[in-house]
């Protein structure tokens, strides 16, 4: 077995010492190539052949591109099994997810050419949307892992995000306590900022970073700035509550990025998962009621 | 410069103990060793571990004087300044030092145990979206089931528990939602069943029947019986053929089927007529597979069509028409004299007759084709030609006239012309009144003239019309039916051409004699019709580039009533009685 273990650590070297190469470029884009000639193939045929009164997915090419489209999604949505077992080699997990991706851009194709370009209300165009939905916001995930993971990285500024929490916690205990000596009308001011949880935000704010019930910026607005009056040595209460309102301002603002960031790059998951489980029923029914009323 | 430092403990009721001491030196050590100015007893932090220096302009330096780095406003760091003023929170292990500026110039440093947040590593989750949006598996879950129970369930049941009926396009159909299952508009002909999908769709995965468009389409002619139709069909390529094994496999009922052809859902459309070419697959080379057939070859009409076959008689007696090629120089034997050259002569004796008849009797000019022959209907043949209105302006029946009255033999049955003749008294007799003549009404032939003579018949003169120089002799044959003397009966078809549809209203601008040479026939035996040469001046096959009129089969020809009178779906003006919706129902108004 020596030299078993001898070829697992020369693998596992030269593994080490490749350059990282994303799934979109894998093998010099093997999986691109064969998903662009696929396509091709099938639109050709799509314009070749002349079916009669008009194109149709009851045709044999129709059904032919069906069955094609239909092996494809099957095989695509399986990945969600497939991306728990993490494997090496020919059938590495990063193969999966390039043919994944291409092959999916290519069921696009097939599937449109598949209807004919005749929509309506129904079953068979309800696939259709779902399988488009499916694969716009496929497009979309593959786009915000390339652009925002570097904006989350840089955002972070070298804290966790359960720094980012206690930063929040520190600031927010002195808050507290600095706001002691405040009038009602100011202490609830501070209280309400202090009680609004940053991580209750919706779905809107989360994506679009914007808050417009913001209690902390509401509060800082309750202590304008007054050069009329200066403090004594250890300042106004005032001012100190003001300057931690700001600090928290700060870092609710980079709290909030970090959650924008990922909200942006969850999202598509949202629509992604369960769009393709709607296809799969939307494609169930499809395919039944087609064979049904025969 | 004094520090207050203000430690709060909490027994254990949860009850706080503040105390306060003061520190009245600039820079002091925070550690766990006992001789620091404050000291925590944590093992997580060093024994010296942060200096805190009292710098000239009021802030605090805080540096790390061990290995260990503070934390610090949450963050960590070896090294920060603070203004007292606004205040800093010192992290060391679980301690928490809040920096803040008192009364007096002092700065407070209040020392607290880290209230272990056991909900932090859930609030770390917060970052992620999931926090906000229903899980994935949910909506998953929810969109499959509404689609599953909406867009199946419910229409498979309903299509199950339904009650069998007649179709009906009038009647809504009882299946839920199966209009979510239709893949498009119905053809404009079956519009009325938009919402009756059973109708066709009758049994669950069983494909639409021949039997079930034949419930409402029965009238429908078939195009050839059964096994002349598969053994005339052209052989399938290999295409064709595993396509067909396919098709078979899901059960479809094969290549004769009404849905071949009629197919549906396919947008409000009519159905084009037939290409050239789906009837030239089978009929091009019909006579190698149906060698028995009568049937010319076929593919286009300009190349390859049989001349026509007009039915007709031949001879005298003859119980059928039968059919024979125009290209034999054929003679017709209808019974009939009629020379069309003489009647339509513009100058002769004819033509004098009907002007002197003049516009009041429909005349006025030397004879048209139409003086004799009207068009039916719709325009598209003509009517028999009658005798009493085509004829007998000029050749009269009238044999008698009593009064003002013409008395005349009734055309068209023999017996009641010879009874005529024969109630007739022609007994030459004395005059009733001799001598001088009295005028008016007692004459003879007038209303008061009697006849008193004996009653005789004279049976010569009841045969006289249809013998030698006879009246009926102008336009008939003689025969002797019955021991009696007769006419040759008139065989003429109401169509020459009946596996074909010819609409002369398609060819109004033409004239008559275009195609049709009566002017020049002197004998009616002479067969009028053109041949196919005459029709190919215009009509050349579907994709004849020089043809005044490219033509396809269908303008002539319809599949399903190949021999019936006129093709329903002529695709010219009749495709709204497409396929021969049962004349019953037709009639019932539905």
């Amino acid at each position: 077995m020596a030299s078993r273990a001898g070829s697992d650590i020369e693998f596992h070297d030269q593994r080490r010492a490749a350059e990282h190469e994303s799934f979109l470029t894998y093998k010099r884009m093997r999986w691109a190539k064969l998903a662009t000639l696929l396509s091709i193939v099938v639109i050709v045929g799509y314009l070749l052949i002349d079916q009669e009164p008009r194109p149709n997915g009851g045709s044999w090419y129709g059904y032919t591109l069906g069955t094609i489209g239909l092996l494809q999604i099957a095989w695509l949505s399986v990945l969600g099994i497939r991306k728990r077992k993490i494997t090496e080699g020919h059938w590495s997990l990063k193969a999966w997810v390039s043919a994944h991706v291409y092959l999916g851009l290519s069921v696009l194709v097939i599937g449109t050419l598949h209807t004919g370009f005749q929509f309506g209300m129904n079953v068979h165009t309800l696939a259709w949307l779902l399988m488009v939905l499916v694969i716009l916001s496929g497009v979309y995930g593959v786009a915000v892992y390339a652009i925002l993971p570097r904006k989350l990285s840089d955002n972070r500024k070298e804290m966790t995000r359960s720094q980012m929490i206690d930063a929040l916690a520190a600031i927010d205990r002195q808050l507290e306590s600095a706001a002691q000596p405040l009038e009602r009308a100011e202490a609830d001011l501070v209280v309400a900022a202090l009680k609004q949880d940053v991580f209750a935000a919706g779905v809107f704010s989360r994506l679009t970073g914007r808050y417009f019930n913001c209690a902390t910026r509401r509060a800082l607005k309750g202590f304008p700035e007054d050069y009329q009056q200066p403090g004594g040595e250890e300042g106004r209460p005032e001012d100190r509550v003001r300057s931690l309102l700001r600090r928290r301002t700060n870092q609710l603002a980079q709290i909030r990025r970090q959650m924008r960031f990922k909200a942006l790059i969850d999202i598509w998951l949202f629509v992604h998962i369960p769009a393709t489980v709607a296809l799969l029923a939307a494609l169930f029914a499809h395919v039944v009621s087609v064979f049904y009323y025969w | 410069m004094a520090f207050l430092i203000r430690t709060i403990d909490h027994t254990a009721a949860g009850r706080e103990i503040v105390r306060e001491r003061t520190i009245e030196q600039p820079n002091f050590t925070i550690g766990r060793a006992s001789e620091n100015a404050i000291h925590l007893p944590d093992l997580a932090i060093e024994q010296h571990h942060v200096e805190v220096r009292q710098d000239t302009d009021g802030n605090l330096s805080l540096e790390a004087i061990g290995t260990l780095g503070f934390r610090i406003d949450g963050r960590n760091a070896d090294f920060a300044k603070i203004d007292p003023s606004h205040g800093a929170e010192l992290q060391l292990g679980s301690a928490i030092l809040t920096f803040a500026a008192e009364p007096g110039g002092t700065t407070g440093i209040t020392v607290r145990k880290v209230e272990t947040d056991e909900a932090k590593s859930d609030a770390v989750r917060g970052f992620a979206l999931d926090s906000a949006l229903t899980s994935k598996r949910a909506i998953s879950w929810i969109t499959s089931l509404i689609i599953l129970i909406a867009l199946l369930a419910v229409p498979v049941y309903s299509h199950l528990a339904r009650d069998r009926v007649a179709p009906d396009a009038d009647e809504p159909g009882q299946v839920l939602l199966d209009s979510a299952w239709s893949t498009g508009p119905l053809s404009l002909a079956h519009r009325g069943l938009a919402d009756n999908c059973e109708a066709c769709h009758v049994d669950a995965f069983v494909s639409v029947r021949d039997e079930t468009c034949l419930t409402c389409h029965a009238e429908l002619g078939e195009h050839a019986p059964p096994p002349r139709l598969a053994g005339g069909r052209a052989p399938f390529s290999y295409g064709d053929a595993l396509q067909w094994q396919v098709a078979e496999f899901f059960g479809k009922e094969g290549p004769g089927a009404c849905t071949t052809c009629h197919t549906e859902h396919e947008g409000p459309t009519r159905m084009e007529p037939a290409s050239q070419k789906f009837c030239a697959d089978c009929h091009s080379k019909l006579d190698t597979r149906l060698t028995d057939t009568s049937i010319g070859n076929a593919s286009d009409f300009g190349e390859l069509h049989p001349q026509f076959r007009p039915a007709f008689y031949t001879k005298f007696g003859q119980e059928k028409p039968v059919r024979m090629s125009l290209a034999d120089n054929l003679k017709e034997e209808n019974g009939l004299k009629f020379p069309h050259d003489l009647h339509l002569n513009r100058t002769g004796g004819v033509a004098r007759m009907a002007t002197k008849l003049g516009k009041q009797a429909g005349y006025g000019a030397p004879l048209e084709c139409s003086n004799c022959h009207t068009e039916d209907a719709n325009g598209i043949g003509f009517k028999p030609v009658e005798m009493e209105t085509a004829c007998e302006n000029c050749h009269s029946l009238v044999f008698d006239r009593v009064g003002g009255i013409f008395r005349k033999l009734p055309h068209g049955d023999v017996d009641q012309a010879r009874a005529n003749l024969l109630a007739m008294d022609r007994t030459p007799r004395k005059p009733l009144v001799t001598g001088r003549r009295r005028p008016g009404m007692f004459a003879k032939g007038e209303a008061y003239f009697s006849n008193f003579g004996p009653p005789r018949p004279e049976l010569a003169g009841t045969n006289q019309p249809l013998g030698p120089g006879g009246v009926c002799r102008e336009c008939h044959l003689p025969a002797n039916i019955g021991g009696r003397p007769d006419v040759v009966p008139i065989k003429i078809p109401d169509r020459y051409l009946f596996h074909g549809y010819f609409d002369h209203a398609a060819h109004d601008q033409e004239k008559c004699s275009s195609c049709h040479k009566a002017g020049t026939s002197s004998s009616s035996s002479d067969l009028l019709l053109p041949g196919i040469a005459v029709c190919r001046d215009c009509h050349l096959g579907e994709d004849a580039i020089r043809a005044e009129v490219p033509s396809n089969c269908a303008m002539c020809h319809s599949y399903h009533t190949p021999s019936g009178p006129a093709p329903l779906d002529h695709p010219r003006d009749r495709r709204d009685f497409t396929a021969m919706i049962n004349p019953l129902r037709l009639r019932n108004g539905e």
